[in-house]
């Protein structure tokens, strides 16, 4: 039994990882070729890195990614207190429903409403394109919150009320009991809530796809781009380096949260 | 002093609801709006007339029959494997899980494209084979669209499967063996039925991806299987035919939604405000 679910486990990573692994050789491929390996070779990476157009696809993923996760940390974690107070069972249901939406929607039909959203709304401004790094922002943003709020919903729930009366009768007005007592306890919350907004951003092609503008060029919309012209091993070396940063970000994580009881999101996106 | 705190905090939330209503409820309503109008904002049916036709009838039926398959191929190697997991040292456990999250981190466009240069006719498989003599066509078949579900979505049914069975009670599984199960009973009567909330969401989780992909589709799939997504794509991105992809995208969602709710009644543990995720 213990040699039989060894095997399978290892089996199915072989499978899951086939193309990965597949991928990493041929970046050191020698040749254009990505089906018979001639020899080794570091040439695709020295390319990647003079290559200005993925460095500034990269920069702006990062940026957009880094921002996305700011104001959906902020928006979100506001959102999450204020839905915590809602006394009316029914608006904080609604509210909840409504939260709930762009996690159900399939991916594609929230870019696309989007997209609809942004070219009226340009038609009705009298801008020819509207579609730029702003729209791209507001919909990351938009499918991120869900996952903020609802990584800190559970937060406030375990969260002993009576902390924040105590720092009230201590004198705390109640911002200030807010930052002091309650921010903190539901920090793990907004933190996880805020990386899983990071990493999604990061990783969005779906929903990017039909909001972004010619202007605005993140990392997997220039992949789909370039895979469209024809892949040359060169992107292979620059996906082999992403799948590096995020397995060192992962062994990070995971050797940090340690300590932690490991906030866990929802949903692993 | 209470009643002003209450009112604070009432607004608190009050840039999340105006966000939420501009950016998701109205973009929804627009989508509405597109499919009954035509381009020239007339009422209009045609729309959803277009899509009565046997051609547009097929491909949703494909659509749906495609993702179902990749979804039972899912829950099928990933029950087994979350299992095995779960029963292994907790470090691990945690490389395991740990191995399963980094393929959902990597850009699944090129995953995808790197899968399709595995199968391709040229491919590492095929070139590996001409050694000895053998050629298989995978590509552009619903063998190799299926296939590129399961391998890009797989990840979303074992994690959901191994939280649940990784925070069973022990004891509930040493009560049954006492009480005469043997390894198997223990599975099929225990484990099974106890992470059925951990099934489910990993169904909703792969089955919705999969039955809107364009990518897969596009890129595995050739050019005679086209399934939704390639055709909201197609509507949006090359005819610029917005109305009739919104009423692709609305009929996906309504489809979309009718799944979730069934899916929704066969799980016992409903949360507050209709979470399923």
């Amino acid at each position: 039994m213990k040699h039989l679910s060894r095997i399978y486990i290892s089996l199915i990573f072989l499978l899951l990882y086939a193309p990965i692994i597949v991928m990493v050789i041929f970046s050191f491929n020698s040749s254009e070729s990505l089906s018979v390996f001639e020899g080794f070779s570091l040439k695709n990476y020295q390319e990647v890195f003079r290559n200005s157009e993925v460095i500034g696809a990269f920069k702006n993923t990062l940026i957009l990614a880094v921002a996305t996760a700011a104001i959906s940390g902020i928006l979100g974690t506001a959102a999450a207190v204020g839905i915590s107070r809602m006394r009316a069972r029914y608006i904080r249901r609604s509210v909840l429903s409504v939260t709930n939406i762009p996690m159900m929607n399939p991916d594609i039909v929230t870019g696309v409403s989007l997209m609809l959203l942004f070219v009226s709304a340009g038609t009705i401004i009298g801008l020819e394109t509207t579609l730029s790094f702003w729209t791209l922002l507001i919909a990351h943003v938009t499918f991120s919150l869900p996952y903020v709020i609802l990584s800190v919903l559970p937060k406030i729930k375990q969260m002993d009320k009576h902390l924040t009366e105590a720092a009230m009768d201590l004198g705390c007005t109640p911002l200030s009991a807010f930052f002091k007592v309650e921010l903190p306890c539901i920090m793990p919350g907004v933190v996880s809530g805020m990386l899983m907004a990071f990493t999604l951003s990061l990783d969005d092609f779906l929903i990017s796809y039909f909001v972004t503008g010619s202007g605005f060029q993140t990392l997997p919309i220039y992949i789909y781009s370039a895979v469209k012209r024809g892949v040359r091993p060169s992107l292979y070396a620059a996906n082999t380096i992403i799948v590096l940063a995020v397995l060192v970000l992962l062994i990070l994580i995971n050797f940090v949260g340690d300590k932690d009881d490991k906030p866990k999101a929802r949903k692993e996106k | 002093m209470n009643k002003r705190s209450s009112l604070l905090q009432k607004f608190v939330a009050a840039p999340y609801i105006v966000w939420s209503v501009l950016f998701i409820v109205v973009p929804l309503v627009m989508v509405v709006y597109y499919t009954f109008t035509d381009s020239n904002a007339k009422f209009t049916l045609d729309n959803i007339y277009t899509l009565l036709e046997p051609d547009y009838v097929s491909i949703f039926v494909r659509s749906v029959a495609y993702s179902f398959i990749a979804t039972v191929v899912c829950l099928i190697i990933a029950f087994p494997l979350a299992y095995f997991i779960s029963q292994s040292k907790p470090t691990t456990q945690k490389t395991a899980m740990m191995l399963i999250m980094l393929p959902m981190w990597t850009n699944l466009i090129i995953r995808t494209f790197s899968l399709s240069n595995i199968i391709a006719d040229e491919g590492v498989i095929n070139s590996l084979l001409q050694s000895i003599g053998l050629q298989i066509h995978m590509i552009d078949s619903p063998f190799a669209v299926i296939l590129g579900m399961v391998y890009n979505y797989l990840p979303f049914m074992a994690l959901p499967i191994y939280t649940v069975i990784s925070k069973l009670d022990k004891n509930v599984v040493e009560a049954a063996q006492d009480l005469g199960c043997n390894k198997f009973m223990v599975i099929t009567k225990i484990i099974m039925p106890l992470s059925k909330s951990g099934i489910i969401s990993g169904i909703t989780m792969v089955f919705v991806p999969a039955i809107s992909t364009f990518y897969i589709s596009q890129k595995l799939g050739g050019t005679n299987s086209r399934l939704i997504g390639e055709e909201i794509e197609a509507a949006f991105m090359s005819s610029g035919d917005k109305n009739f992809g919104s009423a692709i995208s609305l009929v996906l969602m309504i489809l979309i939604m009718l799944s979730i709710a069934v899916m929704n009644k066969f799980s016992d543990d409903e949360e507050d405000g209709g979470m399923i995720l």
